[in-house]
């Protein structure tokens, strides 16, 4: 084989080449497989839940059964799906090709946490030997204490899932530090990089905290020692604030990174320099700092204190400042752009549209008075999945058909890919968007049955969440069909700039022939 | 027909307001419902427009090398920070009215809220129990809540109003309710198998109805199983249905007397005695096929309610 074929993909052939790799994007591509996979799971169950709701009454299943499908649905999509989904997938695979890097700081490491993810996953899914887990995916107490034994498992999964969590979170930060190319300051990094630099702070300092509250929690169930469980002593609200106090950073560890394929999407499809720069890279920083101090908003109606309450909800709105700073931005990139609408800029206006309204949606909740009807109803369902799927989903979609040139030097097919976006944006409004009115009017999550006035709200959701369905099965073909099938991909075919494209598609083994070096402004198109 | 239930082609997006509080809760929710629509809407009328006056026309479009603005940038910051903090102000004085608590002077109705799985039980001071909440309109009422078991929460939609209940502790809420009617009571706190059928309602009344509800005695002139089949409303329908179908325990027409299998593999026959344990004390024979999840309703319960109760499953017949 001439020298110029041989890349990252072929230079070694065997199961064993992948499963021992040290090639951060042979570990991104593993991410890739494992990631998808449980999408694909948890996807599964989410259509089952909404197929149960779409009447009142019984319709699939017992109520037993419907909550460990919607524990299992929400545990699969956090820990497995989001969390993982674009740090760990894309960030792998593009974070060195971005700074122009031979790889990671740490390869074994990032090996390593790819196993921790995987070994967590299966212990999780062990679970469903034992009775399986109807805690929801918040484990809170003192259900979670007296439920069935299959929480032990999940609870060990989630433990061991967040060491993959923190060695991503500290191989990035080293890498970020250590190995730009030669003349990329900081600010000269592409936008998706500081992203990923804000997340992997997160992942760093908030996820140790969720290990100790796991911990405590298998402690107090195994050995009866009384933490959280009032009949031992304990206090189940503080376990409320130990595992809000890592979960609400770790909403920013899933939607920062996706703010940072947006960032990318954006200046790229309209061909144009990134709008303030320097605004949405410290925005990222400062979401990161004040994610630590709003997990308190999760606890309105807890029980806690009332001046906790108007602390946390002050707080809350100012996470909304730099959130709208970046929107704002994004936007007036647009402005004088020469916008093309290839998928992955679809997939870019549709995160904005959603996002828009998760986030407008999310100073509704963090308002005190409103949130005190709305809390736990499907309210606040809609409105997360507006910030998660219609955030995050979209922007891993973006990215991945953005980046799949890159990835494996093929193209997809654009017009599929195109339908793809319609029917995945089309039928997650159709879903989501009744769920604010069925909040609204008052019912509250997690219900396996309902009144039956609540049924045609019911009924539009689960309709839509078959064209969601649809729209993923379509978006595996087209890029299962890429993979395989696709027409060759140039090294540079949407016309970027940062250093990703100045690589073969696919990338050599060690990413760059010659180690680049970096003389002007990262988002160059005049 | 209950007040939340009004039909959908109503033009209200929110239940009916029960609560003059609840009213002056709707004016801050439609407000943020309305900012919120044309925030989001100037946002992607913005972007949508863009995308259209600034598609590409050719591969050799030029663009310019726009990178900030400090005026534009200091309006988009500081404009959202103003709305955020106002809305935050009205937030905040409406939570202190909602978690106002009646004063010493206030002659509130004091009634003490017990969550369980899956049900509600209201205690008076008097001492009377109910599962459904009978309170007098326009009266000052403070609930004086705790948990059973695990965490509950009392949502009145109604109302506008919600507490998460907590074992170990006590929680409280008051409301003084504006209209008559009945009005449902959610568990909005995930609590297992029954959550969603954890359901009470509220009955607001005129005084002196109220007044003569109080002291009458709740089951004059029922006969046993009429007894029997208003405490099974209040306490057993989240779990059980009167048909042979099973829910979260065993649908319990035709139980009487019939054969048990127990899940040591002993066979037993369903008598009177065997229904009176397993409601007192649910762990002491579990039927195979069922996990042990039933409250023990041993103290909640009078013997002529007790008594009632078993009455009423006797004369549950399989159809």
């Amino acid at each position: 084989m001439p020298d110029s074929k041989i890349n990252y993909l072929n230079e070694k052939k065997g199961i064993a080449s992948w499963l021992f790799t040290l090639d951060h994007k042979r570990i991104g591509l593993l991410y890739m497989i494992t990631v998808f996979t449980f999408f694909l799971v948890g996807g599964v169950f989410a259509l089952l839940l909404r197929l149960e709701l779409f009447k009142p009454g019984e319709n699939l299943v017992p109520a037993n059964i419907y909550n460990q499908w919607m524990t299992f649905h929400g545990a699969i999509m956090v820990f497995m799906v989001i969390i993982p989904g674009i740090p760990a997938f894309l960030g792998n695979f593009m974070l060195p090709l971005q700074i122009g890097a031979k790889d990671v700081a740490f390869p074994k490491i990032n090996l390593l946490s790819w196993y921790c993810l995987v070994i967590g996953s299966l212990v999780a899914l062990c679970s469903l030997f034992f009775n399986g887990v109807d805690t929801g995916w918040t484990f809170y107490t003192p259900y979670s204490i007296r439920t069935d034994n299959g929480t032990l498992w999940v609870v060990l999964g989630a433990f061991i899932i967040g060491f993959s969590s923190i060695l991503t979170g500290l191989n990035f930060i080293v890498t970020i530090h250590k190995l730009r190319a030669k003349g990329m300051g900081f600010f000269k990094m592409p936008l998706f990089v500081w992203s990923l630099y804000s997340t992997a702070v997160i992942q760093v300092l908030a996820t140790p905290v969720l290990a100790i509250t796991l911990l405590l929690l298998s402690v107090e169930r195994i050995m009866g020692v009384g933490i959280f469980d009032p009949n031992l002593g304990g206090d189940p609200v503080l376990f409320q604030h130990f595992f809000w106090f890592y979960s609400h950073p770790a909403v920013y560890i899933m939607i920062l990174p996706a703010m940072g394929v947006i960032s990318e999407l954006i200046t790229t499809f309209s061909r144009k320099t990134i709008f303030g720069y320097k605004a949405i890279a410290f925005s990222s920083i400062g979401i990161a700092v004040v994610s630590f101090f709003v997990w308190g908003h999760h606890m309105f109606v807890s029980g806690q204190s009332e001046w906790a309450g108007i602390l946390f909800s002050i707080l809350t709105m100012l996470v909304g400042v730099p959130t709208a700073i970046k929107v704002f931005n994004w936007v007036a990139t647009m402005y004088q752009g020469s916008i093309k609408f290839d998928t992955p800029m679809l997939f870019a206006n549709g995160f904005l549209f959603l996002f828009v309204i998760g986030g407008v949606t999310g100073i509704m909740l963090a308002t005190l008075a409103f949130d005190v009807h709305v809390h736990d109803t499907y309210f606040v369902v809609a409105h997360f999945h507006y910030v998660m799927v219609g955030g995050t989903l979209m922007a891993i979609m973006g990215g991945f058909y953005y980046w799949l040139p890159k990835m494996f030097g093929k193209m997809y097919n654009e017009s599929l890919g195109r339908i793809t976006f319609a029917l995945i944006f089309v039928g997650f409004n159709i879903t989501f968007f009744p769920q604010f009115f069925l909040g609204l009017k008052g019912m509250p999550r997690r219900y396996h049955d309902y009144l039956p006035a609540y049924q045609f709200l019911n009924q539009l959701s689960t309709a839509g969440s078959w064209i969601i369905g649809l729209g993923f099965v379509l978006a595996l073909f087209v890029i299962l069909y890429a993979i395989f099938k696709g027409e060759k991909a140039t090294a540079n075919p949407w016309g970027a700039t940062t250093l990703e494209w100045q690589t073969s598609s696919p990338p050599p083994h060690e990413n760059f022939k010659q180690t680049p070096v970096v003389t002007g402004e990262v988002y160059e198109y005049h | 027909m209950l007040n939340i239930l009004i039909p959908w082609a109503s033009a209200s997006i929110l239940p009916p307001a029960a609560t003059d509080l609840a009213k002056k809760l709707d004016q801050l929710s439609y407000f943020l419902i309305g900012i919120s629509l044309l925030a989001a809407c100037l946002v992607i009328a913005g972007f949508v427009y863009f995308s259209i006056r600034f598609r590409r026309k050719s591969e050799k479009d030029k663009t310019p090398h726009i990178t900030h603005n400090y005026l534009l940038e200091f309006l988009w910051s500081f404009i959202p920070f103003l709305i955020f903090m106002f809305v935050f102000a009205w937030g905040w004085f409406l939570y202190t009215r909602i978690r106002e608590m009646p004063n010493k002077n206030a002659n509130a109705l004091e009634v003490h809220v017990y969550g369980q799985k899956w049900n509600w039980d209201f205690v008076y001071k008097n001492g009377r129990k109910t599962t459904t909440l009978y309170v007098p309109k326009a009266r000052v009422v403070k609930l004086i809540m705790t948990s059973r078991d695990v965490i509950h929460s009392f949502y009145v939609p109604a109302f506008r109003i919600k507490q998460d209940v907590l074992p170990g502790v006590y929680t409280a809420l008051s409301f003084t309710a504006s209209e008559l009617g009945k009005f449902y009571v959610f568990c909005t706190e995930f609590c297992g198998s029954g959550h969603s059928g954890m359901q009470a309602r509220i009955h607001v009344m005129d005084k002196d109805k109220w007044e003569a509800w109080l002291m009458a005695d709740p089951y004059k002139g029922m006969t046993l199983s009429e007894i029997g089949k208003k405490v099974f409303q209040g306490r057993c329908t989240a779990c059980h249905n009167t048909t042979t179908s099973t829910k979260i325990g065993p649908g319990l027409a035709g139980i009487f007397n019939s054969k048990r299998v127990l899940n040591n593999g002993k066979v037993i026959s369903a008598d009177e005695n065997y229904i009176r344990e397993s409601i007192l004390n649910p762990s002491a024979k579990i039927v195979q096929g069922f996990t042990n999840q039933m409250t023990p309703f041993a103290g909640l319960l009078k013997e002529e309610e007790l008594t009632g109760l078993i009455e009423y499953i006797k004369s549950l017949k399989q159809e």
